[in-house]
């Protein structure tokens, strides 16, 4: 066990270093630093100065592990666009795009399972057909029409819903700003939220349908009703409960990819967060917010299904014997 | 394939009977004929590659040409004269006075190149990696499967994005524009390679310890011969079914992208580009110019991947 967790644990370690190189070389070789932090006017000792200043005339390794030490501190240098702080940059956005994450997560989780519950009790009823296949057209749809047919719908012809922002926001403690407190917060967030976790409801509720058709046609499903037990508490207690394992690992997986579709939803709603900060510093090719994106997302991604991975050996025994062993 | 039944499937080349009949009295031929969803899926992509591929025959005016474009004729809704000129359009203008059924058939022309090359790239990149980790396995093996798995992890579309901005990164800024298409191939394909190598390897691994490839070494045949000519053609079918599927998410990813903004730029506007500028104008009720576009591509993408499910399970001989 102790063997497979430090096992897992350094090759995630050898992902990040990797990632931190694409990122470092991002910055070393993409243009000249220097000459995207001094002006025209400049003398040579200025940027001899600065080349000694930011290590720059170091060996290429000592230089990599300086970016990998301001990294791991979370000093990822100046915006080129915005002459500030990277990371202050980076603090003051995520709020935005966590909020909208958070709400579109459980959106997808509470609505996914109803409806995954829903459609495999009535399997063959009429409602349950159209919902099925309305999540088909839901995932072949691309995840930006999804956002202008809402705009379209509740914006511009109904005229309920804002279809660019955050609406007004409140500041909490320092760096906190959260839209949950005032109306047009609130009101601004439902159709982002909808667009984000439309494509995770409607995964988690195939596979919450197809857990629980597997469960139902089991023998301890029968003896339950056989014991005379509620139907409710046959559906809720003893099939969904046991189809959990797996919609765990895979809402585990999918919080990564919340994230990181943010970015197309940020975009399409103008939704002031951490995705639409990395789409305009590709648009501008500015490097350190790319890096520091980079970076964030993957030790994000990395982090996430390294717990995944070790969470189902804990969860899963059969799991142990031939990960641990390394023989078999 | 798991299993030599597939083979018979698709007989080799008869000697006395031409391709086209083999082809004709297959059963793959008449499960196609059977199925509506093939047939009008089919219909609908062959519709729309042609009227890309023949474009310039089909499309009224040019949109590139500004010699051909009449700023009177801006904002004409779809099939009603122009206020001014007089003019009709089938699908309306735009701000500029272009007309979009044109622009539609030339941006489809850029969606589908980018979309078909960056699966081709993906394609002979993830045959390549596939056969070699199969074949030699080793260290060779470890290490391309690795990045496989790392990459998997990551959603592909947030992959094509970082690529695309790594090598706009390193792109010279006087060729970005002129670049961009090919950036965003390489981007999207490399996004890409994963299904297929994995597929490829897999196969590799079964044919690799059968009696022919044992016989093809002992008389001498090269690693790359063996690999081409007798491992690899028992992974086609797999291989086709993940390219269908690959092409609609290519064409996906490739709209998502430009429109975005990070994809294709505005002087070759995919139909990415083209929903992007429509969405410009959807307050000011022009809907037309986002409409179309996104019809479009709504077809394009699930025809071909219409196509690809019914190959899949086509293909799959456990199924019949």
């Amino acid at each position: 066990m102790l063997a497979f967790v430090i096992r897992r644990v350094g090759q995630s370690i050898l992902v990040l270093l990797i990632v931190g190189l694409v990122a470092f070389s991002m910055f070393r070789f993409v243009g000249d630093p220097i000459d995207n932090m001094l002006g025209q006017e400049r003398t040579i000792e200025d940027v001899e100065r600065l080349r000694a200043q930011l290590g720059l005339d170091q060996p290429f390794p000592v230089q990599y592990f300086r970016f990998l030490e301001g990294a791991i501190q979370g000093n990822f240098g100046v915006s080129y666009r915005q002459g500030r702080e990277v990371s202050e940059i980076l603090l003051e956005r995520a709020p935005a795009t966590l909020e909208l994450a958070f709400v579109s997560g459980v959106l997808a989780i509470a609505i996914g399972i109803m409806l995954g519950v829903f459609t495999a009790i009535r399997r063959n009823g009429a409602t349950a057909h159209i919902i099925m296949a309305a999540s088909l057209i839901g995932v072949s749809l691309p995840t930006f029409l999804i956002g202008i047919l809402l705009i379209y719908l509740f914006s511009v012809e109904l005229g309920w819903l804002p279809s660019f922002g955050r609406g007004e926001t409140v500041s909490i403690g320092d760096w906190w700003t959260t839209g949950f407190l005032t109306e047009s917060g609130r009101k601004a967030l439902i159709l982002p939220a909808i667009t984000l976790g439309l494509y995770q409801m409607t995964l988690i509720m195939r596979l919450v349908r197809s857990e629980m058709l597997e469960v139902l046609r089991q023998d301890y499903i029968r003896f339950a009703r056989a014991r005379g037990l509620k139907e409710r508490a046959v559906n809720f207690h003893h099939a969904l409960k046991n189809t959990m394992v797996p919609v765990v690992t895979v809402i585990g997986l999918q919080l990564g990819a919340i994230i990181a579709f943010a970015i197309i939803t940020e975009t399409v709603f103008q939704w002031p967060g951490v995705g639409l900060l990395f789409i305009n510093a590709i648009q501008f090719v500015d490097i350190p917010v790319m890096a520091a994106y980079l970076m964030l997302i993957s030790v994000m991604f990395v982090g996430i299904n390294l717990l995944v991975d070790i969470l189902y050996v804990f969860i899963d025994p059969r799991l142990r014997v031939d990960r641990t062993g390394g023989h078999s | 394939m798991t299993d030599t039944q597939t083979n018979q499937a698709a007989p080799p080349e008869a000697v006395d009977k031409s391709l086209w009949q083999d082809f004709r009295e297959s059963d793959f031929f008449y499960a196609f004929k059977r199925s509506p969803v093939a047939l009008v899926s089919f219909a609908v992509v062959c519709i729309l590659v042609l009227s890309a591929v023949f474009a310039p025959l089909i499309a009224p005016t040019n949109p590139f040409d500004p010699a051909s474009l009449n700023l009177m004729n801006g904002f004409t809704p779809p099939l009603e004269p122009n206020a001014f000129t007089g003019d009709a359009f089938l699908m309306g203008t735009d701000d500029q006075g272009r007309d979009v059924f044109s622009t539609i058939l030339y941006g489809m022309r850029i969606s589908l190149f980018v979309g078909a090359s960056a699966v081709l790239f993906a394609m002979v990149l993830g045959i390549t990696l596939g056969l070699v980790s199969g074949y030699f396995g080793g260290w060779t093996e470890t290490i391309i499967m690795r990045v496989a798995d790392v990459q998997l992890t990551f959603p592909s579309i947030l992959v094509a994005m970082l690529i695309f901005g790594i090598a706009k990164g390193f792109t010279p800024v006087e060729y970005r524009d002129q670049m961009a298409i090919w950036v965003l191939i390489l981007a999207i394909g490399l996004s890409d390679w994963v299904q297929f190598a994995r597929v490829v390897r897999g196969a590799t691994l079964v044919e690799k310890s059968k009696d022919y490839v044992a016989a093809a070494r002992l008389i001498g045949r090269s690693p790359w011969a063996i690999m081409l000519k007798h491992i690899l053609p028992n992974a086609l079918s797999p291989v086709l079914v993940i390219a269908t599927i690959s092409l609609a998410l290519a064409i996906i990813a490739e709209a998502t992208l430009s429109f975005l903004g990070v994809g294709a730029p505005p002087t070759q506007p995919s139909l990415g580009t083209l929903i992007r500028i429509g969405q410009g104008f959807l307050f000011s009720g022009e809907w037309w110019i986002l409409f179309f576009p996104a019809c479009t591509l709504l077809a394009l993408a699930l025809s071909v991947n219409l196509l690809g499910d019914w190959l899949r399970d086509a293909l799959n001989p456990r199924l019949r």
